[in-house]
């Protein structure tokens, strides 16, 4: 709503004329100059890194531009198993969303419209689990996981990635269900709609914009996940992308050219999303913070 | 479940039942599993036993989970006093018309974008003292190396942090900062006050629940973080950037002392949990109203 702020007369615009109206910009354009700058640079100096071999890289310096172009670093990645590991990231990502889009809907319904007891409580249940820190409970997940047999495997990175993206979820829809009108639930109600009914046919239907939302927080929770992966994985088998960095830089660190064309891959798909599907991306961020 | 003449139609518990398993098992189980675990000792290997409070009296006895404590609540507080004011003046700024300004902030948000691992490898080989920018700019970063020293190695954690948080935050001021009343800015033109007595007068304490809400999301992530720490310094130099979270990792996955891993993994969510509260309280969640205002 705030969007469409009411536009002040054109006279009174004209009035105050473009001095006054550009003078603080120029400070804080100044500041989010400097920002772009900040922003920019290491991803320049990522992105022309990528496209360099290593002796020529170690020759340029990071920030020079290129002389040489070659793919090498990327081929490179895909040989050194970030193929697989594309996959494995891919498939937590798919499982993690399937899950809080199966579970989320649901339970979010019954908090904005449950009167029961019990409803409310989880309701509570669920903004504590907004305070919990995924680190916090690194060590208990390690043993359920160990108990359950599923260490080293990637459904026990699944599960609680999915678990501990709902709190947000949940909020963020019951959020969205909550700002459909009574009035809507009562024609329904009249016209003998069960609960069932009213949850496929209005409530679903007029919360698509948060469910794209809570899709895309899910899916960017799944895709940079590496708490979880990192105490809960160990082979190259069940390695996500995020791991792959990691043990990429812990064991070939020197290779940077390499090292930064696999941070590349990492975001590619992010990227995509974010340029098709901005809107969502930005509030699902906003649900990163808790928001 | 019939519609009757005074209500309408409710959705039953069941709705709810499936999420609430499964949340209590993945994330609720491991949370009192972790306090039950504070007071035992388990090496990964045999069953783990009670030992009372034998875990807590190490930890208040050991120098370095001492030190830890203190460096999170440095790393914590220089967090909060560097990303609030830079975002503060983004968000304000990317709340105006600016020509461009679509442009511009798409590319701001593109570090919140990327998962703190490609953020941390990507900054370690940026400023890498043998082949990053450092080797190629002694003038601004001197001969030495930037993870060798103490102060250095915060300042990049600092900053690394900052770099990847800052557009959060920028979000969450920018909505609030959008959702001003216009009215108020007339009324000052009227009264002659100029745009710096207006953003000090006006957008601040118009600003004032965000900056609630953005320092307790600084102060949770910054206490508990530890992603940036592992793959930045190693909590290196020495223990020199061992804060908590990092060194309860260490203690779990490098030194198999499970237990006591736990118990500072129980006294985070203690902090967490005390902060949260707070966070619920002042920015109204408890009142269950729509969390989309000023998107």
């Amino acid at each position: 709503m705030s969007k469409r702020r009411l536009r002040e007369p054109v006279s009174e615009r004209r009035l105050r004329g473009r001095v006054s109206n550009s003078r603080t910009n120029y400070l804080a354009g100044f500041g989010s100059l400097i920002w772009l700058f900040l922003v920019g640079l290491p991803l320049y100096a990522m992105l022309v890194a990528t496209f360099q071999s290593r002796a020529d890289y170690a020759a340029n310096g990071p920030l020079a531009l290129p002389k040489t172009f070659t793919l090498d670093n990327y081929i490179r990645d895909f040989g050194n198993g970030f193929g697989q590991y594309f996959l494995n990231t891919a498939l937590v990502t798919v499982c993690v969303v399937g899950i809080v889009v199966l579970l989320v809907p649901p339970l979010s319904y019954a908090i904005v419209r449950s009167r029961s007891r019990t409803t409310h409580m989880v309701f509570r249940l669920f903004l504590l689990g907004l305070a919990i820190p995924a680190q916090a409970v690194i060590v208990p997940m390690f043993y359920v996981m160990s108990e359950a047999g599923l260490y080293d495997n990637l459904i026990g990175v699944i599960l609680p990635t999915a678990a501990f993206a709902m709190p947000v979820c949940a909020l963020i829809l019951s959020g969205v269900m909550r700002d459909i009108t009574p009035e809507l639930y009562e024609a329904m109600t009249m016209d003998g709609a069960s609960s069932r009914r009213v949850f496929f046919q209005l409530v679903l239907p007029l919360s698509r914009s948060g469910l794209s939302t809570i899709i895309v927080f899910s899916a960017l929770q799944a895709w940079n996940g590496f708490l979880f992966p990192l105490v809960l994985t160990q082979s190259a088998d069940t390695k996500v992308i995020t791991m792959g960095l990691y043990d990429f830089q812990t064991e070939h660190g020197v290779d940077i050219p390499g090292l930064l064309a696999a941070v590349v891959l990492s975001m590619v798909p992010i990227l995509l999303v974010y340029l098709f599907a901005r809107r969502a991306l930005v509030q699902g961020l906003m649900g990163v913070g808790g928001k | 479940m019939t519609p009757t003449a005074t209500g309408v139609n409710r959705p039953s518990f069941a709705w709810a039942a499936p999420a609430a398993v499964f949340f209590g098992l993945f994330a609720l189980l491991p949370l009192v599993l972790v306090a039950v675990l504070s007071f035992a000792h388990w090496d990964g290997l045999s069953a783990p036993h009670f030992t009372g409070l034998d875990n807590w009296r190490t930890l208040f006895d050991d120098p370095v989970m001492l030190k830890s404590l203190w460096l999170s609540v440095l790393l914590t507080a220089l967090g909060v006093a560097v990303q609030t004011p830079l975002s503060i003046l983004l968000g304000v700024w990317a709340a105006g018309h600016q020509r461009n300004r679509a442009v511009l902030s798409a590319i701001y948000f593109i570090p919140l974008l990327l998962s703190a691992a490609a953020v941390s490898v990507l900054w370690r080989a940026v400023l890498d003292p043998n082949f990053g920018v450092p080797a190629h700019a002694t003038w601004l970063f001197g001969e030495g190396n930037l993870f060798g020293e103490q102060g250095s190695a915060i300042g990049v954690l600092v900053f690394v942090s900052a770099w990847q948080f800052t557009p959060l935050h920028t979000l969450i001021y920018q909505g609030a900062a959008r959702a001003v009343p216009r009215v108020l800015y007339q009324a000052a033109q009227i009264d002659g006050a100029g745009r710096v007595r207006q953003f000090f007068h006006i957008t601040l304490p118009q600003l004032r629940n965000s900056v609630i809400t953005s320092t307790i999301l600084m102060v949770v992530g910054g206490l508990t973080t530890f992603d940036t720490v592992l793959i930045l310094t190693q909590g290196g130099p020495g223990t020199d950037t061992t804060i908590s979270a990092y060194y309860m990792y260490q203690k779990a996955f490098k030194n198999f002392d499970y237990g006591t891993a736990s118990t500072i993994g129980v006294l985070l969510v203690l902090v967490a949990t005390v902060i949260s509260l707070i966070v619920v309280r002042l920015s109204g969640y408890d009142r269950m109203r729509s969390t989309m205002e000023g998107l």
